[in-house]
């Protein structure tokens, strides 16, 4: 209950950077933190106390049920390939705030608006 | 599970230095810091290849925030010194708000697994033929390539556009001459 909670947390200080900073770079920091508690809850989610990863070393250890002892492997796999695409729009916000900054000078949003007219 | 809940701690802490530091350098090097206690935690729980997966990813996240730092600027010219009125009162309101959030969140938590528990259904059967079937002695890249291939192709989309509108915007002004809109 306790890890959910901690990831839950995150998820709101990431939400409040997003929501209440004015500097592009702190958002895009704070969407970062969003993806990393998501993440991370999907992690916890499949774990198992005691069990190993879920790579076999040995065939037999299937027919011998030792396979029971394994955590979760779905949620690994959904997560495997969303935190690459968390890389990815991470590039895709920062190239963007980086031609804002180029324009007006500032990573300040309010700014950028108040010079739009 | 010692150690889990101290990373946790670390990494709620480090994302709090990220939110409030005036030094944009050093935000993103405490948003290292939580992506780092991440991995480690993926190591306790079990998880070794989002563990590697994490790391690299985290490392080059930390540099492609560096180099755009040190292209612009480094000074978050938003955090002032001193309480504004009008900022304490927005951090009450989403104070309010995240406690309505938690208190909503323990609700649904009850619901679900307990904390390493887990209910693996669909797992089980993952498990006991992904080899046989797949051939792959890591049943999570037996699922990621086989058993839910279609899944990854559709991820590999969003990848690919991200990538292409990083060029699309890189490129994009670099053809224009300086100082020209």
């Amino acid at each position: 209950m306790i890890p959910y909670l901690a990831c839950v947390l995150l998820f709101l200080i990431g939400l409040y950077v997003v929501i209440s900073k004015r500097n592009l770079i702190k958002i895009v920091i704070g969407f970062s933190l969003i993806e990393y508690a998501v993440n991370l809850f999907f992690a916890l989610v499949g774990f198992k106390k005691g069990a190993l990863a879920p790579i076999i070393t040995q065939p037999e250890q299937v027919r011998m049920g030792v396979a029971r002892n394994f955590v979760d492997p779905v949620p690994q796999a959904l997560v495997l390939t969303a935190i690459v695409i968390g890389l990815s729009t991470t590039a895709l916000m920062l190239s963007l705030a980086m031609r804002l900054y180029e324009k007006y000078k500032t990573f300040d949003i309010s700014e950028i608006r108040r010079l739009k007219g | 599970m010692l150690e889990l809940y101290l990373l946790l701690a670390v990494m709620l802490a480090a994302a709090l230095v990220a939110s409030e530091t005036r030094n944009l350098l050093a935000a993103a090097v405490a948003l290292g810091l939580v992506g780092f206690s991440v991995a480690i935690m993926f190591i306790l729980a079990q998880a070794p290849d989002l563990a590697i997966v994490q790391i690299v990813v985290e490392t080059l996240t930390v540099v492609f925030f560096t180099a755009v730092i040190l292209r612009t600027t480094d000074v978050d010219t938003t955090v002032t010194q001193g309480l504004k009125m009008e900022t304490a009162m927005f951090v009450a309101a989403f104070l309010a708000f995240g406690g309505l959030f938690l208190a909503l969140i323990i609700g649904v938590l009850q619901e679900i697994p307990r904390f390493g528990e887990p209910v693996m259904r669909i797992a089980q059967e993952y498990v006991q033929l992904g080899l046989e079937r797949t051939g792959a002695a890591n049943i999570v890249s037996a699922i990621i390539l086989d058993f839910r291939g279609y899944d990854t192709l559709g991820e590999a989309t969003v990848l690919f556009t991200a990538v292409v509108g990083v060029l699309t915007v890189m490129r994009l002004a670099s053809r224009k001459k300086p100082g020209e809109f």
